[in-house]
């Protein structure tokens, strides 16, 4: 198995304990009460921030753990550059990406239009970007193993 | 996927040019090793520069790494 595809894995797997990890610390610290108030917006909000900056965070060091694992273990160098190849399954991979988060996007306005609370919009806007990271890296792992 | 037109001998030219190793061909060619074993498998069609490039480095003409279509010779 090549440095990329070791890298997609890692990614989809360390995407979903974050995320999983995440929500299982913050679903006991959601507000009671009504669902309309600043508080239940104030959580929402800052549920989204902390989780794009321990994300980011938790990425680099995993990336930088996993590549410190990779010379070890196969004596190799990770690549310095990317080339056409790479590029091209990372612009697949942005695109299937966005494709689920815009879905997801659409759903959540829908909610709203339907009048239902605004906790689901923020659960779908929250889900779907969560699904679309997944997407992103599986679409990754998919074109490394089968080609593009 | 994976079942692509433009085939090529770049394997067997390796193992001709002193059993070049992937790796050395990449650097010669500026692209990651990733990509030379996607080529040879068949799971990526390069560029035409690319491809040039990779011509370049065994000395032959375009036409004699890479091939359209099916090819009976590997």
């Amino acid at each position: 198995m090549t440095y990329q595809e070791k890298k997609s894995i890692v990614s989809l797997i360390s995407a979903i304990l974050i995320f999983g990890f995440y929500c299982a610390y913050m679903y006991p610290r959601r507000p009671e009460g009504d669902l309309m108030s600043a508080e239940t917006f104030r959580y929402w909000g800052s549920f989204v921030l902390i989780l794009m900056l321990v994300s980011i965070i938790a990425h680099i060091v995993i990336s930088i753990i996993f590549n410190i694992v990779f010379r070890m273990t196969t004596g190799e160098k990770e690549p310095a550059f990317a080339d056409e190849l790479d590029k091209l399954i990372e612009l697949r991979a942005h695109r299937n990406s966005f494709f689920v988060f815009i879905i997801g996007f659409l759903l959540a306005m829908g909610s709203l239009v339907y009048d239902q609370p605004s906790q689901i919009m923020f659960i779908i806007l929250i889900a779907s970007g969560f699904i679309s990271d997944v997407t992103g890296s599986a679409t990754k792992l998919y074109h490394y193993r089968k080609g593009v | 996927m994976g079942k692509h037109l433009v085939g090529n001998h770049i394997r067997r030219l390796r193992f001709n040019h002193n059993e070049m190793t992937q790796q050395q061909l990449a650097d010669k060619v500026g692209v990651t090793r990733q990509t030379i074993v996607a080529l040879e498998k068949g799971n990526y069609s390069p560029s035409l520069e690319l491809a040039f490039r990779i011509a370049l480095a065994f000395n032959l003409p375009l036409e004699e790494v890479f091939f359209y279509g099916e090819n009976t010779e590997e």
